[in-house]
């Protein structure tokens, strides 16, 4: 079975990624390199507000100060951050009034993408707000979201028309004091996403963004901000396809989300950037910074992600429980082949009485990979009563990869529960020897368990959602058998 | 402010640093004593290291909850003069496991107390006695080992103790012999001054061997200490150790303990640590299993209270194959105690087959306890079989409903559920008469009473004083 396990691998590793194509389209870039000028260069080309230029030099002379963290589990060459364009829009930025204007090329990249963008998106029902290298080229479903109040733009539209939303808001999750990314992203960020629900008002339908890495040697800063009034509900998918590269790409993003009393915000994604060709040479830096806040009583926010992708990624979605009887929920399935490696886990900081929380994670490892889960539970001496449970699962295909589990507790109160269970191990022989037996071969079985193992986070996710991310899973498993 | 705070922090503990590099370099002649050149030269890198290195500090990853800094004083008081001393423990301190037949020993401020000699070989060829001696006497065997297990690193503990260890426990343990009675070594800490004390340990088990080793600590006195110990443990190919830790220390004495464990080919380790008292503890376990079929079981068990703060950090290196670990850490806090737990399991490239597993369950009794637990794990290997889990919570309300409603009052009640919690580690331990005495201790400590042994200060006892087991024959 080993010698038929190898031949899989080979035959399946030699597949190129599928999504590796280049779309041609004229960039308007920023010249490389980091400076004062560079972010005035950006803040007036994208002809923002005042108070923007203010955040972004304060965050810029802030992230001089601060070192890059080394404690994550992950190895990587230097990043040099002046050999990086940090700025790069599509040259013609035409407000479009309809399909038919947008540069069919482009139109072509989504297709390709499978993105329904025309025809599909009513079919799929599903709002995209497609960021294609960190310009919004267009938005949909723009109209009936209007009606019931809801703002679903972009981050510089958003700057444009809901200022004062943005200066309430922004970095009051993420400080640009956080860490060292969320103070690179502060100062260079060039667009994202803004979604506002006002009070009372459910999102009738889920809300998406796809976001790609385009331009050669341009990292991709984006920033975006949910804000959920009293009692409202959103559900915001986000999903990343890049094309192949030979240099690293550095992706440093930002997600904020604030819950008000009563309000439920529920963020998706799926994640598959380029992860390097089988050598480890090149695919996406991911430094990602998400947290959210419930605010105030009652609230509930909830991350879901499936990882295939990225070369590295160090990824926290967090959560701060403020309110009492808040709710926090982290769903994650990391995959990691070849020479990936990923540190991503959740932290979850009660300080609300009775708040909840669950942690279901679930890493597999394959190829030469290095897959951690990295979380923190904290109970403060306010959150009496809160409860945890958290469960972070390890599966290991292939003797050269690793697994690795490291999370933090810390409680400070007596009435508050606190669980955690780790298991780490291969694909049961007894699982696999049952599905051959009955006659369905290797590679459908291992991805039969897999996909059985992944189930409770998959589960999770919004139907148009799943089946995208179960093809994907499949994907990464055809490649990762050992 | 934060980074006033920061500088006056690494300030206090570069002083610190300067003081036990001012006292080595100042009694350089005396630590030196009868150290063979082969030490001589060990004692000197492993000094370099430490100047270079300081001591622990906050910033370090497994020093973040753990505060070094009420341990940094300029007034301790060390002794490098006494030599170890004929003295008739039995008139200090007698343990009160009045049924354990044991070989005893007693170092006193880390310098070994005897009766007829310092060094005694037994009839079976086991050597047990002093360091110090050991070194003159056997120093091949002690060359060979000594500073091959404990890992210097970072941390610079262990390269502090290996700059100024003196005196120590000493055992070895030829192959194929059985060591007919338990060992028991008790450091007793006895001293008016405040005093820093550094015994090193070491202890070498041959082929197919058997030993078991019962460690406690106590405090005679209120007085403030320093404890810095550093045991090495060799288990050769098939060898047993059954190794007890009971730590019953004064609410001034900090204990700092490093026991590195090497297990050979089919080797067996039991090692159980269990906290009873103690201002500052922390117990660092480093169990290297370097090939196959080697089995490890580690259990901890602390109970605190008051403002005492208690630390376990847990390595265990599965460096082959086919090995199985097994670590349970169990414990109680009360009042504004505070406890850490660090485990981390580390799984090699080539370590399949590997069975691993850790658990660490904690009760909160107050809304100003605090813990931290960190139960780690790092695989390589695939074909293995890992688990972790860590638990906080308090007593299971369905239980105690379940007895109130029995009539038995509230109080017994948790009592009961602390007890069966504690038990679990109990349990494990195979003295019979150790076991017994441990669980009068944990029943007592539950009560709230004094868990001290009867003879120690805390709980001062008129009783007479029993019958030592001489360990010369």
């Amino acid at each position: 079975m080993q010698n038929n396990n190898n031949k899989l691998i080979n035959k399946v590793t030699q597949s190129d990624y599928k999504y590796g194509f280049y779309t041609d389209i004229e960039t308007d870039k920023a010249p490389k390199g980091l400076t004062e000028d560079t972010i005035r260069f950006i803040w007036e080309k994208k002809n923002e507000p005042d108070f923007m230029l203010d955040f972004r030099l304060k965050a810029f002379r802030h992230w001089q100060k601060m070192k890059e963290p080394t404690w994550a589990h992950i190895q990587y060459n230097p990043i040099d951050y002046q050999d990086i364009i940090y700025y790069a829009a599509p040259r013609k930025k035409p407000q479009y009034e309809n399909m038919n204007q947008v540069d069919p090329e482009l139109l072509e990249t989504f297709n390709k993408l499978g993105i329904p963008l025309e025809e599909q998106k009513q079919l799929a029902g599903v709002a995209v707000d497609a960021v294609m290298d960190s310009t919004s080229v267009t938005t949909t479903y723009k109209k009936a979201l209007s009606e019931k109040g809801i703002i679903f733009s972009s981050f510089s539209e958003a700057l444009q028309n809901h200022p004062e939303l943005l200066q309430k808001y922004m970095a009051t999750v993420v400080p640009y004091t956080d860490n060292f990314f969320a103070a690179l992203n502060s100062a260079v960020f060039s667009d994202g996403s803004f979604v506002y629900i006002p009070k009372g008002v459910r999102c009738p339908i889920e809300l998406s963004t796809y976001f790609r890495i385009n331009a050669a040697n341009t990292g991709q800063f984006e920033r975006t901000l949910i804000v959920a009034e009293e009692g409202s509900y959103v559900s915001y998918l986000e999903g990343c396809t890049a094309p192949m590269r030979s240099e690293n790409q550095l992706h440093a993003a930002i997600v904020e989300i604030v819950a008000h009393k009563n309000a439920e915000v529920k963020y998706s994604t799926v994640q598959n950037w380029w992860p390097g060709d089988k050598k480890g040479k090149g695919g996406v830096f991911n430094f990602v910074t998400k947290r959210g806040i419930c605010k105030e009583d009652n609230a509930k926010i909830s991350w879901t992600q499936v990882e295939t992708g990225s070369a590295i990624t160090w990824k926290y979605p967090s959560l701060i429980l403020k309110g009492n009887n808040t709710t926090g929920e982290f769903f994650s399935v990391a995959v990691t082949n070849n020479m990936q490696q990923a540190d991503t886990g959740t932290k979850m900081i009660h300080s609300g009485k009775n708040s909840r929380s669950t942690i279901i994670s679930k890493g597999i490892s394959a190829g030469k990979s290095n897959n951690s889960y990295r979380g923190l539970v904290k109970m403060s001496k306010e959150a009496t009563n809160s409860r945890n449970y958290s469960q972070c699962d390890s599966l290991l295909l292939g003797n050269k990869s690793g697994a690795h589990t490291f999370p933090y507790i810390d409680v400070q109160n007596k009435s508050s529960i606190v669980e955690h269970e780790a298991t780490t191990s291969k694909i049961s022989e007894d699982q696999l020897f049952y599905c051959l037996q009955r006659g369905i071969d290797v590679e459908n079985a291992i991805g039969l368990i897999v996909n059985g193992y992944a189930k409770d986070v998959l589960n999770k996710l919004p139907m148009e959602f799943a089946v995208e991310a179960q093809k994907l899973l499949s994907v990464s498993l055809e490649r990762s058998i050992g | 402010m934060t980074e006033l705070n920061h500088n006056n922090n690494s300030l206090k503990h570069d002083v610190f640093k300067n003081i036990l590099v001012g006292l080595y370099e100042k009694n350089h002649d005396k630590i030196i004593g009868n150290s063979s050149v082969i030490i001589q030269k060990l004692r000197q890198k492993a000094f370099e290291h430490f100047k270079q290195n300081g001591f622990p500090d906050k910033k370090m990853e497994s020093w973040r909850f753990t505060n070094p800094e009420p341990l940094f004083r300029d007034d301790y008081h060390i002794d490098f003069e006494s030599k170890f001393r004929k003295i008739d423990v039995s008139k200090i301190f007698t343990c009160d496991v009045y049924d354990l037949d044991t070989y005893c020993i007693t170092l006193i401020n880390g310098w070994f107390a005897y009766q007829n000699s310092p060094l005694s070989r037994l009839k079976d060829g086991t050597v047990i006695g002093s360091l110090y001696k050991a070194m003159e006497i056997y120093p091949d065997i002690v060359e060979k080992y000594l500073g091959s297990v404990a890992k210097i690193n970072e941390q610079g503990l262990v390269s502090l103790n290996t700059a100024f260890m003196q005196d120590g426990l000493f055992i070895y343990v030829p192959d194929n012999v059985k060591v007919e009675k338990p060992v028991q070594v008790i450091n007793i800490v006895d001293s008016d001054k405040p005093v820093f004390i550094q015994p090193r340990n070491l202890i070498i088990t041959g082929k197919n061997s058997n030993l078991t080793l019962v460690h406690c600590d106590h405090s005679l006195t209120h007085n403030i200490s320093f404890t810095n110990t550093v045991s090495e443990v060799v288990l050769h190919e098939n060898a047993f150790i059954d190794h007890y830790k009971v730590q019953n220390k004064g609410r001034n004495s900090a204990l700092l303990t490093s026991l590195f464990f090497l297990q050979e080919k089919n080797s067996i380790l039991a090692n159980n640590v269990i906290t009873l008292n103690g201002g500052f503890t922390r117990n660092q376990v480093d169990l290297s299993l370097t090939d196959e079929n080697c089995t490890a079981d580690l259990n901890g068990l602390y109970l605190m209270d008051r403002n005492q703060h208690v630390d376990n950090q847990v390595f265990v290196d599965h460096a082959a194959s086919n090995s199985r670990s097994n670590q349970l850490y169990k414990g109680i806090l009360d009042d504004q105690a505070s406890g850490v737990f660090y485990g981390k399991v580390l799984v090699g490239r080539n370590s399949q087959n590997t069975k691993a597993f850790q658990n660490n369950k904690n009760i909160l009794l107050t809304d100003e306890t605090k813990i931290n637990t960190q139960p780690f794990l790092e695989i390589y290997a695939d074909d293995v079989k890992c688990s972790h889990g860590a638990t906080v919570g308090q007593l299971d309300t369905d239980a105690l409903f379940y007895m109130r409603s029995r009539g038995i009052c509230e109080r017994t009640a948790k009592q009961m559920l602390m007890y069966a919690f504690a038990g679990e580690v109990v349990k494990k331990i195979s003295i019979e008469p150790l076991r017994d005495n441990i669980t009068k201790l944990v029943e007592k400590r539950l009560k709230g009473e004094l868990s001290i042994c009867d003879q120690c200060i805390l709980n001062c006892s008129s009783r007479e004083p029993r019958f030592i087991q001489n360990i010369l024959d």
